[in-house]
């Protein structure tokens, strides 16, 4: 049976007050919006605690949310990887060496970066790209949070998608980057607040966490793992075969460690955007180091209540998460299963608004991201350059309108054909996998030219496509979407140990050819002009006049150090 | 000049604490069965209350100083 819910007036109050809220941030900071870079990059005026929550928060999508409750319940704890050796070394490596070309340069956006870095067609080639990603993330997103409102509540599909997207619309129309950063905070605290409850009142009804592991032992041996393979993230990576996740710890830490989490929070405008908007340059390389410190107690709040829910599924006889297609349990439902199962009406309305905040905050962030990259890096660069300040605010404005539309058709296409979503989920994981070699060797080698970058990327991500045709996971037909079309050469125990691998490929390809083609082509940059965007050709600062406890170096050490404990500690 | 967004956020969680606090003293005890017997609505509520006057406080402050 699909979980349903039960909203009274007091819920919808909540729900109400949330949305005026969010509504009235964004009429607020209407009058702050005067010129182009107001609206795109808050006038580099926002303290760093709240670009910080922000930078976070726009992270925190549906994808995180949903998807991550889902991985708790799938395969344990060994989720907690993507926190502990995921996010936070790339984060602590954005705030320590990359930030200060990124905010030094006073490059407008990413791919701006790579234009002053390079040349003009590594930008295009990110740019656009970036540009197609976001717009259907966040169609993606709009789609999820209509079909997840459709089962939960009965509400028409078409009524969530154009009232969800319309308050989106305004807050950005009227109130630019600052409107979604603001925004985004709210919604941090709405989801910490609201999420919350949801874990203690799980933990208590399973009788705490020593009996949590009791219970998900079973759930471990009826799928031939060692018992205590739900509760030890580190334990069972000796070989691709004893652990849910399919794979050993160096394609763990290799792929999902290094590749795809430095690729997506160290160059992933969708994030950098928000430190970009700090109002200096060490509140920007704080943003991250700030963002790190909730977000590594995250798994808390979103892969333990999976792990809770798929303990209380077994011991239940398989009646508590609702059957998918496939007739395994629907992991997708466990954070609306445990809302309907434990809220009362009141807190009720805090979690559903907790629920509608993240998927709002997931595609704010696109929207943002996606307007200022086709304002600045298309539309000005290769459109219609060199015309008023006032028009480009003006255009930016305009494009958050079809920017929505935009993601309004992409979910109408996912309605349709989910398998379309899929395969463009795919070639953008092809783009990205390898984009982050370009950028270690643009930011630490003065000699890369805008030849090897550009064919660099493009050959890594080709490599990646190759990947994709020549590889399979064990028990799958080969498929476009499931890869392995030309020839099973690869074959893997499971998805992900897959996309790790495939990474690890495109990431290696691009670096060694970028090294090679620049080797073999004429510099185009002096040193002069490479100055602040490259660090051997940038002067040291001396340490700003803050006391030493606030240098982004010490809180790097500390939060690494406190995420290197969390790890031996949930081992 | 950007306004504290510590105001709307103490705000609205004030508000939110007084709405289910509330529903924790009116309400029936009917309701926590789902919540395994604890009133979840006036406890929470009392945290959310807390952290919304603590938002509040701190954004009086920072005005202060300012002036």
């Amino acid at each position: 049976m699909q979980p349903s819910i039960h909203l009274t007036a007091v819920d919808y109050s909540i729900l109400a007050i949330y949305f005026l809220f969010v509504l009235g941030i964004g009429y607020a900071l209407k009058r702050h919006v005067k010129a182009s870079g107001d609206f795109f990059l808050s006038g580099r005026s926002i303290p760093a605690w709240v670009t910080g929550l922000a930078f976070l928060s726009a992270n925190l999508g549906a994808q995180e949310v949903i998807g991550m409750a889902a991985s708790g319940a799938k395969y344990g704890i060994m989720t907690s990887h993507f926190y502990w050796v995921g996010a936070i070394p790339a984060m602590v490596f954005l705030a320590i060496f990359m930030m200060p070309f990124y905010y030094g340069s006073k490059a407008r956006s990413v791919p701006e970066y790579l234009k002053m870095r390079f040349d003009e067609k590594t930008r295009g080639f990110n740019a656009c790209s970036f540009a197609v990603m976001t717009v259907f993330s966040s169609g993606i997103s709009l789609h999820a949070l209509a079909k997840l409102l459709e089962i939960l509540v009965h509400w028409n599909y078409w009524t969530c998608i154009f009232v969800s997207a319309l308050i989106v619309l305004i807050y950005i129309f009227l109130g630019g980057l600052t409107s979604a950063i603001y925004n985004e905070v709210l919604q941090f605290f709405m989801i910490v607040l609201g999420f919350a409850p949801l874990v203690f009142l799980g933990l208590k009804d399973v009788g705490g966490w020593a009996a949590l592991k009791e219970k998900l032992q079973p759930v471990a041996l009826e799928q031939h793992f060692p018992a205590d393979a739900w509760s030890h993230s580190w334990l069972h990576m000796g070989s691709n075969l004893e652990n849910p996740m399919g794979i050993g710890w160096f394609g763990m830490v290799a792929g999902l460690g290094f590749v795809l989490s430095f690729g997506y929070w160290c160059t992933d405008f969708l994030v950098v955007q928000r430190a970009m908007a700090a109002d200096s340059m060490s509140a920007a390389r704080r943003t991250p180091l700030i963002a790190a410190v909730p977000k590594m107690l995250f798994p808390a709040l979103v892969i333990l209540p999976g792990m809770i829910a798929i303990a209380i599924h077994h011991a239940d006889g398989g009646k508590f998460l609702p059957p998918g297609a496939d007739g395994t349990p629907d992991y997708n439902m466990t954070i609306p299963v445990m809302l309907a199962r434990y809220f009362p009406t009141g807190l009720l309305g805090i979690g559903f608004t907790a629920l509608m905040a993240s998927f709002m905050s997931g595609m704010a962030g696109n929207v943002t991201a996606f307007n200022t990259v086709w304002t600045y890096d298309i539309y000005q660069s290769y459109i219609a350059p060199g015309k008023s300040d006032a028009h480009y605010l003006h255009m930016g404005r305009v494009a958050t309108v079809f920017g929505i539309l935009i993601s309004i058709a992409a979910a109408a296409v996912a309605r349709q054909f989910n398998n379309i979503m899929d395969m463009l989920q795919l070639v953008f994981g092809f783009v990205n996998a390898p984009l982050f070699a370009t950028f270690l060797l643009g930011m630490f080698w003065k000699r890369t030219t805008g030849h090897g970058a550009f064919f660099g990327l493009l050959s890594g991500t080709l490599a990646a496509a190759l990947f994709h045709t020549l590889a399979l996971t064990a028990g799958t037909s080969p498929g476009l979407i499931k890869g392995g079309v030309l020839a099973q050469v690869l074959v893997f125990h499971s998805d992900m140990g897959k996309n790790f691998w495939m990474a690890i490929v495109a990431w290696t390809t691009c670096f060694v050819l970028t090294v090679l083609i620049s080797l073999m082509t004429k510099r185009t940059k002096t040193d002069q002009e490479l100055a602040g965007l490259v660090y051997s050709l940038t002067p040291k600062k001396k340490a700003e006049d803050e006391s030493w406890y606030m240098r982004p170096v010490t809180l790097g050490i500390l939060v690494l150090l406190a995420t290197a404990a969390l790890n031996i500690i949930f081992r | 000049m950007n306004f504290d967004l510590r105001f709307p956020v103490g705000l609205m969680f004030t508000l939110f604490g007084l709405l289910l606090t509330g529903v924790g003293v009116f309400g029936s005890a009917e309701l926590y069965k789902k919540s395994l017997g604890i009133n979840m609505n006036l406890w929470w509520g009392l945290v959310l209350l807390a952290f919304g006057l603590w938002m509040l406080l701190l954004a009086f402050r920072g005005k202060r100083k300012k002036l």
